[in-house]
């Protein structure tokens, strides 16, 4: 079990991490979610002893590693490059780490072989890196750290440089790939689809804080906090500040009445958001909240629509299944379910009212 | 279905200015070198036909023997010093910071002076009267001569060479370093390598590009030394530091026997070549190695 207790970094000024404090346990994915330079590879140097926190505890299995150099610590990191040692063949590659660990030639034919054959790569023993296509180089460089057996594994951002389609086929090998080696796994992304897909657990990170973690699901049916539900949207989020009077809301900005009513609030000022594909055009319970604005641009992906259009000054989009085209600056109107309601209080903490959420 | 060849001679007119210049630049003066060497003259503009014998003559003699021993030497001692050293001073060099423009500076200096200036530089600096390395070496008690002993011509022409060529290996090594990314080192750190190791099979390997190029710049350059020791010991004491290329001058301008120095300048010229080659070859095949194995990927 890896855990961080209030571990913060700076340097120069610049804060890269904010008293992080997290707690991960063996063989269990860990997501390291936010955008760039949101501290995610702050943190996995931290982790992995690359970087020295300015404060705070860094135990492994309750043992204190802070002072632990990088090399003592078997820890295995796998980068967005490929990242192969250039004159070794793959076999060699793969075998470094046993190398280094002076392990016996029989045991090394055995795991790399091992190895290889799971990720694919028994034909391109005797290849160079170099001329392996991208897919492959980073099957490499995972081959390396999966044959490590460290305890901890990070992955930072691995399938960022690689095609949708290889993306595709890793994304969904790695977890078992890993799981069954009973290590710590962290694994580093800008995309909370590649969040949602991979599963586990979820960390939200923002200007090197942590915003909200814990399993990837229940972190995005309930965010905690706005920063929290921005970061765990694609596309982004929709928001517009409204006012609570008596249980009925209003637009902020044009004081008009929203239609929903809420008991036991308080007044204020809220702000509600709503995710993109909850926007729907056609109308299925009388309760839905009806949602108007002005077209700006349509995109067609082929199988689904990006509708932009403003909204009381604010920029929304709209993710419709099928494909429709809306002319420019036309009205139009989507319905909503009260349940898909997204509502923050001024402190952009999450307020819960909603009744289940069926999704 | 016909297909019309259109004849436009004009290209011809399009490539004439680069092939008058080549012609200028080396094929004329190639071919009247080619034409001196198989041919004697006893003066008054007459010419008679020899064949090879300049060929054979040159070939066969001591002096040319130990001229090209020589060279040979001195170029392969320069490469065993110039290129590790180089290596070495471009990994200590800074990587960030405002060290690296003061570095690369100083770097560049001793590549800026003009040959004949480094060797009267040199020339004064080993004199043992007013020179400062002279002076000072015989003033601690040192027996240091390069005018007289044979050992302290080589010595201060090797030294020379040093100090004004390292800088180019530095560069050029230090230019494949910092084109390599972070990540490469963090990935070594990880994975527990030593120093050693990042060097044997991160930085070398990201290196052996620009290093072939230093290893053959330098040796041409070397192989053809001229103006520094000829400014500095002139060849000599006796013959001791009689290079090639001084050698080549004393029979061409000396001696005026334009037959064997025609011939001589070509064979200069094939060995120059013909090591450029063996160099290329041998220090490019791992690569190509390489490439058959990856059976056309990439």
């Amino acid at each position: 079990m890896l855990e961080l207790r209030n571990i913060s970094r700076h340097q120069g000024g610049e804060i890269f991490l904010d008293d992080v404090s997290l707690s991960m346990e063996r063989g269990e994915l860990n997501i390291l979610l936010g955008p760039t330079l949101a501290g995610k590879t702050s943190l996995m140097r931290v982790m992995a002893g690359l970087d020295k926190s300015n404060s705070g505890e860094l135990l492994f299995d309750g043992v204190s590693v802070l002072g632990m150099p990088v090399q003592k610590r078997n820890v295995a990191m796998v980068y967005q490059q490929f990242i192969n040692y250039p004159s070794l063949t793959v076999f060699e590659n793969i075998a470094s780490p046993l190398r280094v660990a002076r392990v016996g030639q029989n045991q090394i034919d055995m795991q790399v072989a091992e190895v290889a054959e799971l990720l694919q790569l028994t034909q391109m023993l005797d290849r160079m890196p170099d001329t392996l296509s991208g897919g492959q180089q980073q099957r490499v460089a995972l081959a390396r750290a999966l044959v490590k057996k460290a305890d901890l594994v990070l992955l930072d951002e691995p399938l960022a440089n690689l095609d949708y389609k290889l993306r595709e086929e890793l994304r969904a090998e790695l977890p078992a790939l890993f799981a069954a080696m009973g290590a710590v796994l962290v694994y580093a992304t800008t995309e909370p689809t590649e969040a949602l897909v991979l599963g586990g657990n979820t960390v939200c990170l923002h200007e090197g804080r942590v915003e909200q973690f814990g399993p990837t699901l229940s972190l995005y049916r309930t965010p905690n906090s706005l920063r929290s539900a921005k970061t765990f949207s694609d596309p982004p989020l929709n928001s517009v500040e409204v006012e609570c009077v008596a249980g009925q809301f209003i637009y902020a900005k044009s004081r008009q009445l929203l239609g929903i009513k809420i008991e036991k609030i308080p007044d204020g000022r809220y702000i509600l958001a709503v995710r993109p594909h909850h926007l729907s055009r056609k109308r299925e319970a009388s309760d839905e909240i009806e949602i108007e604005g002005n077209v700006s641009v349509t995109e067609l992906t082929g199988s689904e629509t990006f509708v932009h259009f403003s909204m009381e000054d604010n920029s929304w989009v709209a993710l419709l299944h099928d494909v429709q085209d809306f002319a420019v600056a036309s009205k139009v109107k989507f319905y909503l379910k009260p349940q898909h309601l997204l509502l923050f209080d001024s402190n952009d903490a999450l307020v819960e009212w909603q009744p289940e959420i069926n999704n | 279905m016909s297909i019309q060849k259109v004849q436009n001679n004009k290209a011809w007119f399009m490539v004439l200015p680069v092939l008058v210049l080549v012609a200028i630049s080396a094929i004329i003066p190639l071919m009247t070198v080619v034409n001196y060497s198989v041919q004697d003259t006893f003066g008054g503009n007459e010419f008679f036909w020899v064949g090879t014998e300049w060929f054979q003559e040159i070939l066969a003699s001591e002096r040319f023997h130990n001229a090209l021993l020589r060279t040979l030497l001195f170029s392969g001692l320069i490469l065993a010093i110039e290129i590790p050293l180089g290596i070495l001073i471009a990994l200590a060099m800074p990587k960030r910071g405002w060290g690296v423009s003061v570095c690369l500076v100083l770097m560049a200096l001793p590549l800026l002076i003009p040959w004949n200036v480094v060797g009267t530089i040199w020339q004064v600096f080993g004199r043992v009267d007013i020179g400062l390395l002279g002076h000072s070496l015989a003033s601690l008690g040192i027996d240091y001569n390069y005018t007289q002993n044979n050992l302290d011509a080589w010595l201060t022409l090797i030294l020379m060479d040093v100090w004004h060529w390292t800088s180019l290996v530095v560069l050029l090594c230090y230019s494949g370093l910092v084109s390599i990314p972070e990540v490469y080192y963090q990935a070594a750190r990880i994975d527990g390598a030593s120093r050693w190791a990042v060097f044997r099979f991160i930085q070398l390997p990201k290196i052996k590009r620009v290093l072939l190029i230093a290893v053959l710049l330098r040796f041409m350059d070397s192989f053809m030394i001229y103006t520094e020791p000829f400014v500095v010991t002139g060849g000599g004491p006796g013959n001791i530091t009689t290079f090639l290329s001084i050698d080549l001058v004393q029979m061409a301008v000396g001696q005026f026997d334009l037959g064997p120095a025609a011939a001589m300048s070509l064979i200069y010229f094939l060995i120059i070549l013909l090591v450029c080659w063996v160099f290329y070859t041998v220090m490019t095949s791992y690569d190509n190695d390489e490439q058959s194995n990856g059976g056309g990927a990439q």
